[in-house]
């Protein structure tokens, strides 16, 4: 039945024992990514500590981050709306993993966080920290903590990390 | 629109394995060569050759698809390359519908492969940059975050818990143990998935597909084509593909919505209206345990939230009134991006014509949904497969 399927598994010793030619490379690339006029500005404002969104007219969204043209109604959005630096957890993880398939004793918290004063719904990505890990639930109220202003160089991570921010009413 | 009818023919893989000594080159041709002599069509008589494979980020090698062609088939043929992430699988199969059913071609062979353990240490590195460069790579996140925010939305918004998601790892892990090319069979319980590392809460490591090296690949033809060579044809009856927008922060990750539509796209192509009871099976894309049920409400097999449930009390299994995933699936065949979606459809194939073995569905099933999903959580691709020709 098994020759129906072709291949031949390696066994993890052989390569260790060196018994499987191969060749390696690592390759050398370094990009520049030009941010646009819209992220420009997103960047710009976290370096002055705010968070600014864009407004659509069409399907009245407000969105973040911004954009210079909806993509819903494919027309151009249409004014600059500054937003809060509060919101609530919308989605969440505790992860044990990094990127580089480390292990964490300390799990980061990854997060979508509904930014107070853009549409509902409207979410960003960013590290929550400083919540007992029992705590974090879906619909959190949370805060920026930002980088001191010499600290910032327009980077979403002039805001350091999100934390439970207890003057925020959950909705429910 | 006039359109031609289109059967799949033939179907044929390799093993799905953590490491294959075969080069990608390799792995394709076994898998096509496999899928020819299903049903003995030359090369000569394939008109046209579709492949998919992941970016050239994985293997280090620039142009993937045109080193690739000699081992699809493709010398000196028309040939496409398509990718859509983890929903490549189905997708390639799709677009070779339109190939033949335009009466462009004849006969199309449709490969995908995927060897995701060139990459070192691990693919997860070459996976940074599906992430927005400037809003989200400086956060340095990784692939099991996204699963990982989207199960927690699922369960938070339904009420599922783990133990729920957990049975799908030991459906799809035992139904694999009657899969001979599977790289993951095993027998498990809930409490075994469980007691597994939590890898990022809620994702336990038993939850998640393996990364794998393996290919896979089908023959389609047109009626004509298809009546002279086989007397078991199994009928492209429809197709569907719908891709949801990059911002996906900005969306509620509870359901899949562009499911949804890439399904109702191939439903109506197919004249199917009530889709739970004109479905005798399905093979919805479980890269991760939580996936499959996401999927199958977005495939309409199950309501809002109630996939668990129907889980619970056996309608999936495989002697169950829907089955689902009797092949084993990415958690127990393996993972091999590309490859996978077509591995499902293979066993759709093998399934309505009674060829599955151990594998088999009991009542002669007569249609069949393939579903994949890939991308930053964005792609829906659908095939609806059966045994009764298209109107």
């Amino acid at each position: 039945m098994s020759d129906k399927y072709p291949g031949t598994p390696l066994d993890k010793g052989e390569l260790k024992r060196g018994k499987i030619f191969m060749t390696s490379y690592v390759p050398k690339l370094r990009y520049c990514w030009d941010t646009g006029e819209a992220i420009g500005r997103y960047l710009e404002e976290l370096r002055n500590g705010r968070l600014i969104a864009r407004s659509c007219n069409g399907c009245q969204r407000i969105m973040i981050p911004p954009r210079m043209f909806c993509e819903r109604c494919f027309r151009p959005t249409d004014e600059w709306v500054y937003v809060k630096d509060t919101g609530r957890i919308l989605t969440f993880s505790l992860c044990y993993v990094t990127w580089e398939v480390r292990r964490l004793k300390q799990p980061q918290i990854p997060a979508v966080i509904e930014i107070d004063g853009a549409s509902p719904g409207m979410g960003i990505l960013h590290l929550v920290k400083k919540a007992p890990l029992k705590q974090v639930r879906v619909g959190m109220p949370v805060r920026a903590v930002w980088r001191t202003p010499s600290q910032r160089r327009g980077s979403v991570t002039d805001i350091s990390y999100w934390e439970p921010d207890s003057l925020n009413k959950e909705v429910g | 629109m006039s359109r031609r009818r289109v059967a799949v023919i033939g179907a044929g893989m390799t093993k799905f394995m953590h490491r294959a000594l075969e080069t990608p080159k390799e792995l394709a041709w076994l898998a096509v060569q496999s899928a020819l002599a299903s049903n003995q069509l030359k090369l000569k008589q394939v008109d046209c050759v579709v492949l998919g494979s992941a970016p050239d980020a994985f293997d280090g090698v620039h142009m993937k698809s045109e080193y690739l062609s000699d081992g699809c088939g493709g010398w000196r043929k028309p040939f496409l390359r398509c990718y859509v992430g983890g929903g490549t699988g189905v997708y390639a199969v799709a677009q070779a519908w339109v190939q033949v059913a335009s009466g462009m071609f004849d006969t199309a062979v449709v490969v995908c492969e995927e060897k995701m353990s060139t990459c070192q240490p691990h693919p997860q590195a070459a996976f940074l940059t599906i992430f927005d460069p400037i809003t989200e790579q400086p956060l340095k996140p990784n692939l099991l975050w996204i699963f990982a925010l989207e199960q927690t939305r699922y369960m938070e918004t339904y009420g599922i818990t783990v133990e729920e998601i957990a049975r799908v790892s030991v459906k799809n892990k035992r139904n694999a143990l009657n899969h001979p090319a599977a790289q993951l069979g095993a027998k498990l319980t809930v409490e075994d998935v469980l007691a597994s590392e939590i890898m990022a809460w809620p994702v336990h490591r038993l939850m998640v597909s393996p990364t794998s090296d393996g290919a896979a690949a089908v023959v389609l033809a047109s009626e004509e084509v298809a009546r002279r060579v086989t007397d078991k044809p199994i009928w492209i009856q429809g197709v569907g593909w719908c891709l949801d927008t990059a911002y996906w922060t900005n969306r509620d990750l509870a359901y899949p919505e562009y499911v949804e539509k890439a399904a109702w796209m191939a439903y109506r192509m197919a004249g199917v209206k009530e889709p739970r009871k004109e479905i005798n099976i399905a093979e919805p894309y479980d890269p991760f345990a939580y996936k499959e049920l996401h999927h199958l409400e977005g495939l309409q097999l199950a309501p809002k939230g109630q996939a668990p449930k129907l889980l619970a009390d056996g309608v999936f299994d495989r002697n169950g009134d829907l089955p689902v995933t009797p092949s084993g699936g990415l958690l127990g065949v393996g993972n091999p991006i590309a490859a996978a979606g077509t591995m499902k459809l293979c066993e759709l194939f093998w399934q309505l014509r009674g060829e599955a073995g151990k594998r088999q569905v009991p009542g002669k099933p007569e249609r069949g949904v393939a579903q994949a999903w890939g991308d930053l959580m964005q792609v829906g691709t659908v095939v609806v497969m059966g045994t009764k020709k298209p109107q």
